[in-house]
């Protein structure tokens, strides 16, 4: 039913780029809630928290008892889907460009047939059958659902509609900020084998040789770069040239040295630390975002996402990294900022939250530590499905656990 | 059904229903929604001879008074009512206005009673309109596809195909009739004929919806007075009386999909306290937003059994020559939707009608009209619907 999406003809410079333009925003507070669970890749409904009913659209009060307690929570997504359409006009501008627009009437299976109004996916066969549900965030970074087919195939990635929903690598290319730390390596060999046409290399110190550097220079479709986050004119220089072509920026980059604030003498170490981690994160987007933004809707291969890996001890400060702890949290606070900023362009921006990396700079650590590669394939993973919010190994799920938990104890377990 | 003491409805006896107004329409206008009101208000009491500061009672629909309600109407237009209502229900507004107002005049609440409807249509207020109807549609219909109010209907047309086995030719039926039938009236917004090849054929706008199942968005204001039979007669004014009404809302919230509407709940009500059936009915009125609707309210006013409407529609000719003369003055489909002035759209014909001032072709010995309304597709479905059985004196 779908075809194999082809790869994009190269840019006809004369041809004006389609400024991006998004799909209606305004949303209900409740509706905010129900994108917390999308922004993890979770399909969640709200259930009564009096009489269980089951709810939706997103409300303030319980239809079936008046009760206020009306927390999301994950819900069987499968469901029939009972009546379709194909939009073929709308008065949005946004749609307008993308018509026609499959979408549908599903009902959830269960007790309680709740009514959802979804994107259909186009493997979806006909009225009436059988659906999986999914919620993703749109262009607006709401929450929306799709029904999805129940068995996947190959081109399932490629319906145009699902690709509107996600920033698959599949025929883009793709700035990796810093191929000189494992992370970096491992995520230009998943982005290619996820399909991606090109990837640009960065590497802030090419006059020193670096392990995998020669694998890196012999693959094809890999550009090696020189580019320092933490030199202004450098960033500046690369965006002007490789800007128009990232259709992804993954920055790999993070500078990370134990110690807190009386375990170190001065402000060097810190310094750098926030040089790279925090400044060198808002140079990236200063120089890129813009030219992302201008670029949100340009075709196949449009400006799709910023992907940023930082550690999950951006939450709440583990002492034996305080300092390290200490810029991650200011990069997740710049990164909400960031989502903001770069939703103009409806350019998406992902948090990938990841415990201590199995790396050089983490070398003393005891076990579990992340490898590379499983950071890589959650950054992919994000990709593919559009999840904001990734908390990647079995230490950023903990921390983010306990957070949820209670943020003071994990205060106290992180730091005393 | 309800654990409650029952009491009997009350009739509407010593109401009288009078002065239909419909100001001509346009496709679009650069006047306010204030404007065609006061058309509608100034031509509603030229008509009855009075003064717009005597009116004691006014009942206003409309979506793009914003940010004014009928309160600053008061003001904006000089009238000193004792009896103020703004009724916010779409399609359900005309015959909902009416009932409220009966009531008053019964009561002695207010002796004159001005309800009118109207609406603007710039260029862009219907999309304005649409991105803050609701906000169950801004959260959960909207975003997908954003076909506003032709996705929803489409939706419930394409179930009710499949599951009654209705085809694009029954609904065109419906469509090609009231063509025929706005020809006739002057104030209507399209002029030319209808084919059902031309119906089937059309642009498609929202699968199985086509541009002839939509109603064109004009700006337009309708209107009409509520007062005592006394008052009627010393005004020396034609007009009708109520035999019965039903409103309800958010009917069947269970139903996984709208296949019928509140009409269900209280049609027994409704014919029993009108004293007729719907044999009696010398025309209907239904809201016709899309045909689907028709054929649900054919279904759910007791012209047929549900699911049947189809196979009704084809035993009957709908046109003012046929033998059920159905949305004389062409419906919204054909007359055009003048915002919540198309909910009064059939109650103000079905005036004329049944006193036998029509501005088209006049139904023969139109004694008695069926009106019904349906309003509000607040996320997947309407939940306004209101009906009357109206009588002329």
């Amino acid at each position: 039913m779908i075809e194999a999406l082809q790869p994009p003809p190269k840019k006809d410079p004369l041809v004006r780029t389609r400024n991006a333009v998004l799909p209606p925003r305004d949303r209900s507070r409740a509706a905010m809630k129900m994108a917390a669970s999308a922004a993890r890749g979770e399909f969640q409904l709200q259930t009564c928290g009096s009489c269980q009913a089951l709810v939706y659209p997103p409300r303030d009060a319980c239809p079936k008892c008046l009760g206020n307690d009306l927390p999301f929570k994950p819900v069987t997504n499968t469901g029939r889907l009972i009546a379709e359409s194909t939009v073929q006009t709308t008065t949005d501008t946004y749609f307008r460009e993308r018509t026609p627009w499959r979408m549908g009437t599903v009902l959830l299976d269960g007790p309680q047939p709740v009514p959802l109004t979804v994107h259909l996916h186009d493997e979806v066969g006909e009225a009436p059958c059988a659906v999986k549900l999914r919620a993703f965030l749109d262009k607006t970074a709401n929450v929306v659902l799709m029904a999805m087919p129940p068995e996947t195939s190959q081109l399932t990635e490629d319906d145009p509609q699902l690709r509107e929903l996600t920033a698959t690598p599949k025929h883009r290319r793709v700035l990796v900020t810093d191929v000189r730390n494992p992370v970096g390596r491992a995520v230009v060999d998943a982005v290619l084998k996820a399909g991606a046409t090109m990837v640009f290399a960065g590497n802030a110190t090419p006059w020193l040789p670096f392990e995998g550097e020669q694998t890196l220079i012999d693959t094809d479709k890999v550009h090696l770069i020189p580019l320092d986050i933490t030199d202004d004119n450098a960033v500046r220089v690369q965006a002007g040239e490789i800007g128009a072509k990232c259709d992804i920026v993954i920055n790999t980059a993070d500078h990370v040295r134990e110690g807190g604030i009386l375990s170190r003498h001065g402000l060097t170490t810190s310094h750098d630390e926030f040089e790279v981690n925090v400044f060198g994160l808002q140079r990236l987007a200063q120089y890129f975002g813009p030219i992302m933004i201008n670029r949100g809707a340009d075709g196949i291969n449009s400006a799709a996402a910023f992907v940023d890996v930082l550690s999950v001890y951006a939450l709440s400060n583990w002492r034996q990294y305080g300092a390290h702890s200490a810029s991650a949290a200011a990069r997740h606070s710049l990164l909400q900022c960031l989502r903001g900023e770069l939703n103009a362009g409806g350019v998406r921006v992902l948090s990938v939250f990841t415990g201590p990396v199995d790396d050089d700079w983490h070398q003393p650590l005891p076990p579990p530590k992340m490898a590379p590669a499983a950071v890589a394939k959650a950054i992919v993973t994000a990709l593919n499905e559009g999840i904001e919010e990734t908390w990647a190994g079995d230490i950023a799920r903990d921390v983010l656990a306990k957070f949820h938990d209670s943020p003071k104890a994990l205060e106290r377990e992180l730091t005393l | 059904m309800s654990r409650f003491i029952q009491r009997a409805r009350r009739g509407y006896e010593d109401v009288a229903v009078t002065v239909p107004v419909t100001i001509p329409c346009q496709r679009y206008s650069i006047d306010t929604a204030h404007w065609w009101i006061a058309r509608a208000l100034r031509e509603l009491t030229r008509t009855a001879g009075i003064s717009h500061t005597e009116l004691d009672g006014l009942s206003v629909s409309s979506f793009t008074l914003a940010p004014d309600t009928a309160v600053g109407l008061t003001q904006h237009l000089g009238i000193t009512p004792r009896w103020l209502d703004h009724i916010p229900m779409g399609g359900a507004s005309g015959v909902v206005a009416l009932r409220r107002a009966a009531r008053a005049v019964q009561a002695g609440d207010a002796d004159v009673i001005a309800c009118v409807a109207g609406d603007t249509n710039h260029v862009d207020s219907f999309r304005r309109l649409l991105s803050s109807f609701s906000r169950f549609a801004q959260d959960a219909s909207y975003p997908y596809g954003f076909g506003g109010p032709n996705a929803s209907f489409a939706l419930l047309t394409d179930y009710y195909m499949r599951e009654y086995g209705a085809r694009a030719e029954d609904f065109g039926k419906i469509c090609v009739a009231q063509r025929h039938n706005a020809l006739q009236f002057p104030h209507a917004v399209m002029k030319k004929p209808l084919t059902l090849e031309q119906y089937c054929t059309a642009r498609p706008i929202a699968d199985p919806l086509r541009l002839f199942d939509c109603v064109m968005p004009v700006a337009g204001a309708e209107a009409f007075l509520v007062m005592s039979e006394d008052n009627a007669r010393a005004m020396n004014l034609k007009y009708a009386r109520v035999a019965a009404t039903i409103e309800r809302h958010n009917a069947y919230p269970d139903d996984p999909i709208q296949m019928r509407g509140g009409w269900a709940m209280d049609i027994d009500q409704l014919w029993s306290q009108s004293g007729h059936s719907p044999g009696d009915m010398n025309l209907l009125q239904t809201y016709d937003d899309y045909p689907v609707i028709c054929m649900m309210q054919f279904e759910d006013l007791g012209f047929c059994e549900k699911g049947a409407a189809a196979d009704f529609v084809n035993s009957h000719e709908f046109t003012i020559e046929g033998d059920l003369p159905h949305n004389t003055s062409g419906g919204q489909l054909s007359a055009g939707q003048a915002g919540a002035g198309g909910g009064y759209l059939g109650l103000v014909e079905a005036l004329r009608q049944v006193t036998g001032q029509a501005l088209g072709n006049q139904v023969e010995n139109a004694q008695r009209a069926l009106v019904s309304g349906f309003g509000m597709i607040n996320y997947d479905r309407g939940l306004c619907s209101a009906a009357t059985v109206l009588e002329g004196a």
